[in-house]
Parts: C-alpha cells; sequence; structure tokens
C-alpha cells in the first residue's frame, strides 16, 4: 500500500513524461498511436488535450492515468517512476493519486449513486464510516447532495457523469483525468460539467481534460494538440493560434446575433 | 484489519449477487444441493442404525463374552457333537489360565414342570449356574441370596426365581424360605432375581418364567456330563481379543488341537461384534461419501461454468473496478469468495433438504431410524466440501477475471 505522505518530493511536476511511446499489436500489423511524447504537468494546471480522432488522446490519458503501460519511454507521477510498477502497485496508484472521468460514465447500473461513488474507496484504507461520509461530501460538492440513492437509470446524463467525477473525486486524487467527459452530453449540460471542472481547478485541483470541442478547451489554461501520435503544438491557450481563430470566428457570430460571450476566454483572449 | 473489511465486503456482494440471480443461483448449485441433501439423508440414517444395533448389543452387555462347544464344518461327519461340548474342567482351566477374563460361569439349561401347591406350569426354563452369573449378566438378587459354595458343592436343592415365575405359579409377594417343586423334587426358594429385558437378538423377549439353581444340582438332575455353554466377562471391553485368545489357547491345548485344525468351539464378544458393525458402517459411510463427491463434482463444474458466465458478463464492471484501484488480489478474492459462497447456500439448502428427510426417517413407523440424526462432524464436512469445491472450481474463473486488463475490460461490450 502506498501512502500519500510517501509519494513524492514536493516540488516534482505532477506528471512528466518523456519519449512516450506506444504500440498496438494486432497480429502482424502495428499501430503506433503514440510515437514518442515528451510533456510536463505542473501542479495546479488544468490542461486540456485536443486532436483529431485516433491521434493517440485516449492512449495518452489510459497511460497517465496508470490503466496501460507505455510500449517505451519514461512516465513520473508526482516524481515516481511509474513504469516500473507491478499490477498490485498500480492498482493503488490508481486509487490513491488518480481520478478518471470517462466519457461513457462507467457507472454500476444496480447500485445507488452514493453506492458508485464509495467504490473506490473500498479498495483504500478509508473505513466504512469514513467512506460514507466522504462520499456524501463528494456528490454535495458535484451538487447532487439530493440524489445519493438514485440509480444511475434514474437520472439524467448530466448527473450520471456528476456522479463520476464525484467518484473520481472521492480519493483526493492529486490528478483528475477525464477522457472527453461531455463527449456523450448535449451542450448545455456538457457546460455544467465544465463549469464543475472549473470551480474544483479553482479550488486547487490538477486537471487534465480531453476534448474536441474549442469552447470546452478554452476554459483551460493550456491546450496541447495531439496528431498522429506526436505533440503538433504546446501552448497557452491565449495564445494557441487555432483557439484565437475559433474564438474570432465565434465573436463574429455572437455579434452577429447581439448575445453574450460562449465563453470566459473570450474575454480573456480580446 | 483492511482485509477482514474487504472479505465482509466481498461476502455482502457475492450474497447480493447471488440474490439478484436467485432462480440461476439455485439451478447451478443444484449438483451441491442433491450431493449434501442426500448423502446427509444417508449418513442420518447409518447413524441411527447404528445406534439402534449398539443400543440392542448394549442390553447383552459390551463386556460379556459367550462361549460354546461347536463341530467345525470341515469336521462334520468325523466327530460327535457330545465330544465337543464345554466341560467343567475347561471353564476352571479359563478361570485360572486366561487373566483378561475376570469372571466366568457355565450355564446349565432344561425345561421342566413345575409346581406350587395344586398350580401346575409346565415347560419352564431351570438354569444352573454359578454365582458369578449375576456379576456377569447384571442380574442381582433383589430379595434373599444368592447361592453359596455349599450350595453348589452339595447340589443342594435350593432355588431362585424372578417375579415373572411369582406371578404365573402364584407365589408369595416374598417367596424366600418357600418352597417349589420341580420335577416333583422339593426346592428351597433362597432367593429372587431382577429380570432385565434381553434385546430379541440375543434370545430374549417376552419375560418368561425362570428358576435358577446351583449348576452342580441341575446337572445332576438331568445326569448331564457337560455343561451347555459359558459367559464369561473381561475387566475391560478393549481386552476382547485378548481374553478371546487367551481362550482359544487355553481350549485348544486341553483339547489337544494341532495347528491347522478348526477350533472346536465359538467364543463371541459383544465388543467384537460392535467393531465389526462399525467397520461396516464406516464402509457404507465411505461409499455414500464416494457417491457424494461424484455429485459434488458435477455441482463443482456447473459452478465454474456460472463463475466463467458472470465473469464475461461483468468484464466492465471488473474493468471498473480495477480502474479505481482494486489490485488483482481483490478482484480474485471476490470471485472466490462468490463461488464460496454460492456453493455454501447450496450446501445450507442441501442440509436443509437432508435434515427434513432425516425427520421424515426418524418418524417412519416399523424402522429402526427413530434415532437417525445429522451428527454434526457431517455438517462440518458437508460445508467443508461445498467450500472447497467453491474454491476449487471458482478458481480458474476468478483468476480469469483477475488477470483481466483494466482498459480491456472497460472496452467490452
Ligand atoms: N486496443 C487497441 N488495439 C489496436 N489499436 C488501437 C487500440 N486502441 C487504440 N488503437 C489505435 O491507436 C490509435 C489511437 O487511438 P486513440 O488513442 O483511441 O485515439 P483518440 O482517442 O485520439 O481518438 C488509433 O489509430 C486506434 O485505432
Ligand atoms: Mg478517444
Amino acid at each position: 500500500m502506498i501512502r500519500r505522505a510517501a509519494k513524492s518530493p514536493a516540488d516534482a511536476p505532477a506528471i512528466e513524461i518523456r519519449s512516450l511511446r506506444k504500440t498496438y499489436r494486432m497480429g502482424v500489423e502495428r499501430v503506433h498511436a503514440l510515437r514518442g511524447v515528451d510533456l510536463t504537468i505542473q501542479r495546479n494546471e488544468f490542461v486540456a488535450i485536443m486532436g483529431p480522432s485516433g491521434s493517440g488522446k485516449s492512449t495518452l490519458m489510459n497511460v497517465l492515468g496508470c490503466l496501460d503501460r507505455p510500449t517505451a519511454g519514461a512516465y513520473r507521477l508526482n516524481g515516481r517512476p511509474v513504469e516500473k510498477m507491478g499490477a498490485g502497485e498500480l492498482a493503488s496508484v490508481r486509487n490513491v493519486e488518480i481520478g478518471f472521468v470517462f466519457q461513457t460514465f462507467e457507472l454500476l447500473p444496480r447500485a445507488s449513486a452514493l453506492k458508485n461513488v464509495t467504490l473506490p474507496l473500498l479498495y483504500s484504507r478509508t473505513g466504512w464510516l469514513g467512506a460514507r461520509r466522504a462520499a456524501r461530501r463528494a456528490l454535495e460538492r458535484v451538487g447532487l447532495g439530493d440524489r445519493m440513492h438514485h440509480r444511475p437509470n434514474q437520472l439524467s446524463g448530466g448527473q450520471r457523469q456528476r456522479v463520476a467525477v464525484a467518484r473520481a473525486l472521492v480519493t483526493n486524487p492529486s490528478i483528475l483525468l477525464a477522457d472527453e467527459p461531455t463527449g456523450n452530453l448535449d451542450s448545455t449540460t456538457g457546460e455544467e460539467i465544465i463549469a464543475l471542472f472549473n470551480t474544483l481547478h479553482e479550488e486547487g485541483q490538477t486537471i487534465v481534460i480531453v476534448t474536441h470541442e474549442e469552447d470546452v478547451a478554452g476554459h483551460a489554461q493550456r491546450i496541447v494538440r495531439l496528431h498522429d501520435g506526436r505533440i503538433r503544438s504546446d501552448l497557452p491557450t491565449p495564445s494557441d493560434p487555432i483557439h484565437r481563430d475559433w474564438l474570432e470566428r465565434a465573436a463574429i457570430k455572437i455579434k452577429d446575433m447581439g448575445a453574450g460571450s460562449p465563453s470566459p476566454a473570450l474575454e480573456a483572449a480580446s | 484489519m483492511i482485509l477482514v473489511r474487504l472479505l465482509l465486503q466481498t461476502v455482502v456482494l457475492a450474497l447480493g449477487q447471488i440474490w439478484a440471480n436467485k432462480t440461476r443461483a439455485i439451478l447451478t448449485s443444484l449438483g451441491i444441493i442433491i450431493g449434501v441433501g442426500s448423502v446427509t439423508a444417508v449418513i442420518a440414517s447409518l447413524t441411527g442404525l447404528k445406534q439402534f444395533v449398539l443400543e440392542e448389543f448394549e442390553t447383552f452387555g459390551a463386556k460379556t463374552m459367550f462361549i460354546d462347544g461347536q463341530v467345525p464344518e470341515s469336521m462334520r461327519n468325523r466327530i460327535s457333537w457330545r465330544s465337543v461340548q464345554l466341560t467343567i474342567p475347561e471353564i476352571r482351566a479359563i478361570q485360572e489360565h486366561a487373566p483378561a477374563v475376570e469372571r466366568i460361569t457355565p450355564r446349565y439349561y432344561n425345561s421342566y414342570a413345575i409346581r406350587n401347591g395344586e398350580l401346575t406350569k409346565e415347560g419352564v426354563l431351570v438354569m444352573g449356574i454359578w454365582p458369578e452369573w449375576h456379576e456377569i449378566t447384571d442380574r442381582h438378587v433383589i430379595l434373599g441370596r444368592q447361592f453359596n459354595r455349599i450350595d453348589e458343592e452339595q447340589m443342594r436343592y435350593v432355588c431362585i426365581v424372578n417375579d415373572q415365575a411369582i406371578e404365573e405359579l402364584n407365589l408369595d409377594r416374598d417367596p424366600v424360605g418357600d418352597y417349589l417343586l420341580i420335577d416333583d423334587l422339593r426346592f428351597l426358594i433362597v432367593g429372587v432375581v431382577e429380570t432385565k429385558q434381553l434385546s430379541p437378538m440375543f434370545g430374549g423377549g417376552d419375560v418368561r418364567s425362570e428358576v435358577f439353581t446351583p449348576l452342580s444340582t441341575s446337572m445332576k438332575m438331568d445326569s448331564g456330563l457337560w455343561i451347555r455353554d459359558a459367559f464369561a466377562q473381561m475387566a475391560d471391553p478393549k481386552q476382547a481379543d485378548e481374553a478371546e485368545e487367551q481362550i482359544r489357547f487355553v481350549l485348544r491345548k486341553l483339547r489337544g488341537l494341532e495347528p491347522g485344525q478348526e477350533d472346536t468351539f465359538i467364543i463371541f464378544a459383544t465388543q467384537q461384534a460392535i467393531d465389526q458393525f462399525n467397520g461396516l458402517a464406516a464402509g457404507m459411510t465411505a461409499v455414500a461419501g464416494g457417491i457424494v463427491s461424484i455429485s459434488l463434482l458435477v455441482g463443482g463444474i456447473g459452478i465454474m461454468n456460472i463463475m466463467l458466465v458472470s465473469v464475461s458478463e461483468r468484464t466492465r464492471e471488473i474493468g471498473l473496478r480495477k480502474a479505481v484501484g482494486a489490485r488483482p488480489a481483490i478482484i480474485l478474492m471476490q470471485f472466490l469468495v462468490e463461488a464460496v459462497t454460492l456453493c455454501a447456500v447450496g450446501g445450507l439448502i442441501g442440509l436443509v433438504i437432508g435434515q427434513s428427510l432425516t425427520l421424515l426417517l426418524q418418524n417412519m413407523p416399523d424402522t429402526p431410524l427413530e434415532h437417525a440424526e445429522i451428527p454434526p462432524w457431517a455438517i462440518a464436512l458437508a460445508f467443508a466440501f461445498s467450500a472447497a469445491v467453491g474454491v476449487i472450481f471458482g478458481m480458474f474463473p476468478a483468476v480469469k477475471a483477475a488477470r483481466l486488463d483494466p482498459i480491456e475490460a472497460l472496452r467490452h461490450e
């Protein structure tokens, strides 16, 4: 079991990867999903990873989340090398350090929201009462204090994803990873989730999020663009040319409609 | 601590899983239910039968041995029945040279007409005994006295009667000092002996009138040259084999039997019969155990099958659990506990069925099974075996689940 106190030198970056490669073998054919990625993410950063479909975003997130092992390269999580860890050690890293939000929520259908959120604590050192208390608090944090005993099929899509976020937060992870968390939601509910991420970031949470949508990415401080398994650009959001371009076009659209700003980053950029 | 909590949680989880698929769970554990149910019923009836037989034996006395002359099958046409009968000197020799034999009494008996005043009763059993007889058969004198050495040496006309004789011959309630006519000879009643119901297995049955005389007296009345048979008693039932060997040695020597020649007598010890019966019962239990292990094997394959189905149905769930930090060992434990719980629940249902069958057997008329019951060791064994089946046949699916890659499991449809 890994103790949080012993986890890292205090000043190490949250995530540090060097020459990361991931090759899938399909029979004789090889698919190079990641072809040498270098990336450093500091604590309390809010980073968006973007890129066309098949560019390796999910593969990268799975490696960052210790769900998958890279084929080659180094990965330090809070200063600790991950690539040499065994399956059991990886499991406790996932439990203690990482909160993962999936595009498809991945809630247990027969369990209540509270039970779903308690799940990661079953595998931690938290006692039963403490686990329940933490799960309640996490659900209240995502605004579902009144839906604790609902099952997933009694909740809307946005509520389900908020349960999933609560589950990711319940262990107080050092890093929150979300792979297209709004991908299965309509834009209004998506915005709710992103607002939630914003609040969490303001509270000091390190967040890495994969998204297709520029307005979602606009909330991040930094945008990493992948293409064909490589990083094509890695810039602060305001100076990302693609994002600026999108903002300008959005501003024109809004001016035409005479409505308010679509994104808080809009004001920051203009 | 954390392990105990996890174990509890997995048991609760497993029970929930089983409850959610009740019908499937019961169908799956049918092999185990039937196996445990039938074997516990068989063991219960064996236990009842054993209890019955042992009680029968015990009426005869666990320390008692019976000795009689007998012509062996192979010599049937060569030697006479007379030549193998036990004699007083032989009994004395046993008394002297068989230390494991604590006491011995010869028996001689015949039927006579008995008269008390005008009342005559034909065909009453009159048995000649030594005073040791009372201790050996545990039938003590309740009024008056036993025979003494003078009675025996002088072949005195004294007798002891039982309650039934008092009743049937219309004797005084306390007949000591009164007289009886046995075969027209006048006998002084010196005592009354208690009546003990002997099992029909040992020639008991209805209580009959009995009259006892000193051995020498009864032999004289009949001009008997040899005794009928003898009862011996050892100090400890454990000495049965020893006592038998010693008696055999003495008798063979006296009768000049060569090595290789068969005994011209039989020795029957209750304890040996009990041992033999216990051996038989153990054999039957083993056969029942063999049958149950086959049904448990079949049950185990059913369990393995359903657990494999369960693992593949819940692949995504396993992936998620791993993603949020469940170690492979925990996943292994979860599925193992589920398999064991499934088997244990099956075993429990089987026990309930076995117990119902046992109650049915107990109340079946005209069977010696009123003592049928499932012994605690059988309950423990049934559970242990069910759990073992769960562990053995649940291992493969559990390992399969534990080895799943979290990402691949989450991608599973
Ligand atoms: N399990 C796998 N086996 C084989 N190829 C895979 C597997 N997972 C992903 N890939 C391939 O790796 C590349 C990157 O995939 P992915 O990381 O899912 O992309 P994105 O999330 O950016 O759409 C794609 O070409 C995809 O087909
Ligand atoms: Mg993807």
